[in-house]
């Protein structure tokens, strides 16, 4: 029955490709199909007639709009995201230029908040009810609750102002040293962690203590079986799926939290030239970085869903 | 290691319920077993039985504490340890085997581990002993291939398997105790038997000491020693299962007996009018995709043929998955048959909703099983009874009002409870409002399906008998499900018995049940336990030879 | 949901109770549990009501009209003519945050009703339709929430520019579609149960079955995702206002006020300090309160 399992996954890859599509042509039709003309824009309120129509042919934009997001997607297919409307560079070297580095943030935030906030989460369950599990609650419930801004001022006011131990912004090019790059990233993956962390402790501890309150863990206690191994030999392996999922969610969420991250820290990164690109109305590169952002969002909501079918002993062994 | 001797003395437990203060949920419990007996706490939902039991184990559920008492087993005081004393004692010297093992097993590892993991916790043997043993209880516990059986997971078994396999879990370190709560209510009568036999031949040839938690006297006839009978969290009466049985002191275990005993008499109330009011020809019930011969994917119910006449009741008899809920949904318009038709009054019936008519709505009401569920949680009493007055019928607000009263007073419920919402009611008065729903449409077909399964039986004895009076008193006719022998011979006149989705007999209820033609009638007779010790033993009935079917 | 969730384990304290053979009613760690949720649930009521209130009448209070420059010290501190400083340009902090409180939570609020009523109204409805439809509703939902919040309304400002109608059009695409799954999957169970069933087959109209069988049965849990709504609507807004492409000069909610004086910050400046604080304690305060009332209505449930 190794087929059906297989058919599962094959769906789900399927149904998020069906998704991406859907949302990029939502993402076209905003930008390109329903507002005022871009060729009208470039040129400013004094052209004439003549003059956007003349660049209109020349973009393209009269074509029928089905022919032109069939023209955008192959593009992006290809490789081709268009040209940056301000400064006339192809969109896709500014994609390469930024999305490293935006990476590589993600990727240090991840690594530093997906394993404290297990083990936070683990620990308030396990601890139900005790005075760790209610104090983590209330930190974790407030600090979803923050924004990113108020986290990045208060960072910058104690850590750079009153402190004086970190730069309040981040110059990405000036790295030459593990502290020079422990300075850089202090403050940014602290913001975005903190806030990240309190999301995935409060699910991963709810997904948890779901288990934990199951007819097989009383059993599992009833045969004098320790605490811990309780935790993580039978409950643990049960919650794998919705904990992925919590996991997913929140990095997800950080895909929200950078934009302002970067933006306080004046970070290189993805974000920080999209919120440019929007100020500049630049349409190009902003479906270029949305349709990266949304895939990305896609592509983490997907792997969690595979966990949770692989995860699920039912699917895994018929 | 032997059983060993259980000495519990003036055990209280204490339940502190959210948002309330704390109080005595058990109280004053003494009872004593000497080495290799059983004994059996009866009681119904609430009584208590289960905490009293788990405490034997030194535990508590959350919200609960052991305020007070003693339990000695052999030598040791098992409330006076200390946690990691408890922990050694659990699944080594007491075991538990629950009520539902299906959700006792933990899905996502494979059944030998579970079963042998308390002895390597305890340290009693090694993984090879351990698997050595398992595999000879699994053998004795009548399990087919005991040699890979261990190598499944959970939902690769049946519910009967699965029980059994706790029991092997249970008893693989030889413990002096060990509790059994409510290890067969899940099951499916012709399963029950096979579990309660494997069972009742382990614990006798270890000597085990247990502690039965049931509901069920008659199941209890056949395994245990004493019986202890339990009420609201206080001992009523314990002695001998044949005193119990034959001279019980208490009123209320005589009317525990009562209730498991139903009178077996014929309904003689009302003879069926023989007016036909609902006949079904060659029906057939299915779910998914049909193909290109209209048949669906997954047959449900085939060849139901029946017909009941006006004021009668007709009892559908069938196990976990026999279809017989869906056949009072295909009849209620609620599934659409893929095959045959439904006449009513003589009318062809719309198969589904669609094409229905106020008044067949009206002369056609479906009663649910689980009362809580059945009765909208955010309307009152009153608003529930008002509404299908309004629907059928033009009558003024004083003239409803009245009649709403009236419905109460028929289903024997006070007045006062009227504005009252469904969650503050019992689960007998629940049900009563169901009842009484369906009887404001003034129905001449009500479809009852297992409207007494989820109730105590004493509660269910009450309802049963309601029903008996309603049916003299205003000749409506029953569709009777249930999957209990009992309920049905004490209502029904004609009963019909139903196997895997088809019918495999059908008759008057007397000749049916007591002359059955069909093997399968017969061992779902035979295999409901009698209120007497030794039934089990002279049982012949075994589902060795056929697969077991799960219960859903 | 299970009430017991958030007691202890009764059975630790077991031990030393059958030492003692005390009988003594211990304090029940219950009721420890039952007055913390009660001061969250005042801490959050107080905070979120704070700011209601000051949503309603603080510009009717605010010492001096919003846009005024009444002071020469930029970036002040807190004097007793101006309580909580002056912005950059030497305006009144009060009386900014004040009209600024306004904004947020009048937006949001706007915002997170029309989220829900748009998710949970189509939610129940999809419901009684026929399967197709309520599978391309599902679809076009689905393709809703694969696009994050913020992403969502950077794509539409950059396409429309900003202004307070097309602010709150964004707000309610990113958020009705996770109202409308949380009171689909609602509706959806509830509509399986046996006194709907019942309903049906008393003849009961498809909008007789929505209104009074399911609906009041629902509106709980959709109040409170409503209030969690609001809670992720403020911070999209303030979010976007602190970009600056959210709420435009002459007028500020309390994001753009973060933004306008984020060079004060360097200074440790009150006026960026203050209205970065108000956002946190009116989100913060809000989550509380919905986490505390949804916690007892769990309990009560049982």
């Amino acid at each position: 029955m190794r087929d059906s399992l297989f058919g599962l996954v094959l769906g789900r890859l399927a149904s998020s490709l069906i998704t991406l599509l859907l949302v990029s042509l939502v993402i076209f039709a905003i930008t390109s199909l329903l507002p005022g003309d871009t060729a009208q824009q470039v040129l400013g309120q004094f052209a004439t007639p003549e003059q956007v129509e003349a660049l209109r042919a020349q973009l393209g934009l009269n074509q029928p709009p089905l022919l032109r997001y069939w023209q955008w997607l192959s593009g992006f297919a290809t490789g081709d995201l268009g040209r940056s409307a301000s400064n006339g560079v192809d969109v896709i070297q500014l994609v390469n230029d930024r999305l490293p580095n935006s990476l590589l943030l993600a990727a240090i935030t991840t690594v530093i908040s997906v394993p404290v906030a297990l083990i936070m989460g683990i620990a308030a369950a396990m601890r139900r009810g005790g005075v760790l599990d209610r104090t983590l609650n209330l930190i974790t419930l407030s600090m979803v609750a923050v924004p990113e801004f108020l986290v990045a001022t208060l960072a910058v006011l104690i850590f750079a102002v009153q402190l004086g131990w970190l730069p309040a912004l981040s110059y990405v090019s000036t790295v030459d040293s593990l502290g020079a790059f422990m300075k850089v990233y202090a403050m940014p993956v602290l913001t975005l962690c903190s806030v990240l962390i309190a999301q995935m402790a409060r699910m991963t501890r709810a997904a948890l203590i779901d288990q934990l309150d199951s007819a097989y863990v009383e059993m599992a206690r009833l045969k004098g079986v320790p605490p811990m191994r309780r935790v993580l030999r039978h409950a643990l392996p049960n919650a794998v799926g919705p904990i992925a999922n919590a996991v997913a969610l929140s990095l997800s969420y950080l895909l929200g939290g950078v934009i302002i991250v970067e933006t306080i820290f004046n970070y290189p990164g993805i974000a920080s030239l999209m919120v440019d690109a929007v100020s500049n109305r630049d349409l190009a590169l902003v479906q270029a970085c949305a349709m990266i952002f949304c895939g990305a969002y896609l592509l983490l909501v997907m792997l969690a869903d595979l966990c949770a079918i692989l995860s699920n002993p039912r699917l895994r062994n018929r | 290691m032997q059983g060993e001797s259980l000495i519990v003395r003036d055990l209280d437990i204490c339940a502190t319920p959210p948002g309330e203060d704390e109080r005595t949920i058990v109280s004053q419990i003494n009872f004593a077993l000497k080495p290799g007996e059983v004994m059996a706490l009866i009681g119904e939902s609430g009584s208590g039985k289960t905490t009293i039991a788990l405490a034997m184990m030194g535990y508590a559920r959350r919200g609960c504490r052991i305020a007070g008492g003693s339990v000695q087993l052999g030598e040791t005081d098992i409330l006076t340890l200390s946690a990691v004393e408890t922990r050694a004692l659990r699944g080594h010297r007491v075991t538990y085997i629950a009520q539902s093992a299906a959700a006792a097993f933990n899905p996502s590892r494979r059944l030998m581990d579970q079963v042998i993991e308390g002895a390597l916790i305890h340290g009693v043997m090694d993984r090879q002993q351990a698997r050595q043993k398992a595999i000879q209880l699994f053998g004795e516990l009548a399990l087919p291939d005991p040699e890979h059986i261990g190598d499944r997971y959970p939902h690769q078994v049946s519910g009967g398997q699965l029980q059994r396999l706790m029991a092997a879990m249970a008893l693989i370190t030889d413990p002096a105790l060990v509790i059994l709560d409510e290890p067969t209510t899940a099951l499916d009568v012709t399963t029950q038997v096979d579990v309660l036999r494997a069972f009742k031949r382990v614990m006798r040839e270890r000597g085990t000491t247990a502690l039965y938690v049931s509901h069920d006297l008659a199941v209890v006839a056949q395994i245990a020693d004493h019986v202890l009978v339990l009420q609201a969290g206080e001992e009523q009466e314990q002695g001998p299962i044949g005193q119990i049985l034959d001279n019980p002191g208490h009123a209320y275990t005589r009317s525990l007996l009562a209730a498991a005993r139903p009178e077996t008499r014929v309904p003689t109330g009302l003879q069926s009018s023989g007016d036909e009011l609902l006949r079904i020809d060659d029906l057939q019930v299915g779910y998914g995709r049909c193909d290109r011969n209209g048949l669906p994917n997954n047959v449900v119910l085939d060849h139901i043929q029946l017909r009941i006449d006006r004021g009668q009741a007709l009892g559908v008899i069938g196990e976990s998955g026999s279809g017989k809920s869906t056949l009072a949904r295909a009849v209620a318009g609620l599934v659409a048959p893929s095959r045959g038709e439904v006449q009513f009054n003589c009318r062809e019936l719309p198969p589904t909703l669609r094409g229905r008519t106020p008044d067949q709505f009206r002369r056609i009401q479906i009663v649910f099983q689980s009362a809580d569920n059945a009765l909208n949680p955010a309307h009152t009493v009153r608003r529930l009874l008002n509404r299908p007055l309004e629907t059928y019928f033009q009558m003024s607000r004083d003239a409803r009002q009245r009649r709403v009263e009236e419905l109460m007073d028929l289903v024997k419920l006070p007045r006062t409870l009227l504005d009252r919402k469904p969650r503050e009611l019992s689960g007998g008065q629940k049900q009563r409002v169901n009842l009484a729903r369906a009887l404001a449409a003034e129905p001449d077909l009500i479809l009852c399906d297992e409207v007494t399964s989820a109730l105590d039986t004493v509660v269910g004895a009450a309802i049963l008998e309601l029903l008996a009076e309603l049916r003299r008193e205003l000749g409506v006719a029953y569709l009777f499900i249930s999957h209990d022998i009992s309920t049905v011979r004490s209502l029904c006149d004609d009963v019909m018995v139903l196997y895997q989705g088809e019918c495999v007999e059908f008759g008057p209820c007397s000749t049916v049940l007591n002359q059955p033609q069909h093997d399968y009638t017969r061992k779902l007779i035979g295999s409901v336990p009698e209120l007497q010790p030794g039934w089990l033993e002279a049982c012949e009935w075994s589902t060795h030879t056929q697969p077991t079917t799960a219960p859903v | 949901m299970n009430n017991t969730k958030a007691i202890p384990s009764a059975k630790d304290n077991r031990h030393q109770h059958a030492m003692a053979g005390s009988r003594l009613p211990v304090t029940s760690p219950k009721q420890r549990n039952r007055s913390r949720l009660q001061l969250t649930r005042w801490i959050g009521l107080g905070l979120f009501s704070f700011w209601l209130l000051v949503a309603m009448f603080g510009p009717l209070l605010s010492p001096y009209p919003m846009g005024a420059f009444v002071s020469d010290q930029i970036y002040g501190g807190a004097s007793t003519a101006h309580l909580l400083g002056t912005d950059y340009m030497g305006r009144d902090m009060l009386s900014r945050m004040l009209t600024g409180a306004r904004y947020t939570v009048g937006l949001a609020l706007v915002a997170a009703l029309l989220s829900s009523l748009v998710g949970a109204g189509f939610g129940m409805l999809t419901v009684l339709l026929p399967r197709w439809l309520e599978e391309s509703v599902r679809r076009i939902f689905d393709t809703l929430i694969s696009i994050p919040s913020k992403m969502m309304a950077l794509v539409m400002v950059s396409a429309f520019g900003t202004s307070i109608p097309l602010l709150i059009l964004a707000a309610v695409l990113s958020y009705a579609p996770g109202s409308f799954r949380i009171a689909h999957s609602l509706a959806k169970n509830l509509a399986t149960l046996e006194y709907v069933q019942v309903a049906r087959t008393r003849g009961e109209g498809r909008l007789y079955i929505a209104a009074v069988e399911i609906f009041p049965n629902m509106i709980q849990p959709v109040l409170t995702d409503m209030g969690m709504r609001f809670v992720f609507i403020v911070l999209l807004l303030s979010g976007m206002s602190f970009l600056g492409l959210g709420v435009q000069p002459p007028v500020a909610d309390l994001g753009s006020l973060v933004r306008e004086n984020i060079g004060g910050l360097s200074q440790g400046a009150l006026a960026v300090i203050a209205p970065a604080l108000a956002i946190g304690s009116l989100t913060v305060g809000a989550n509380l309160l919905i986490d505390s009332l949804s916690n007892s209505r769990d309990n009560q449930k049982e």
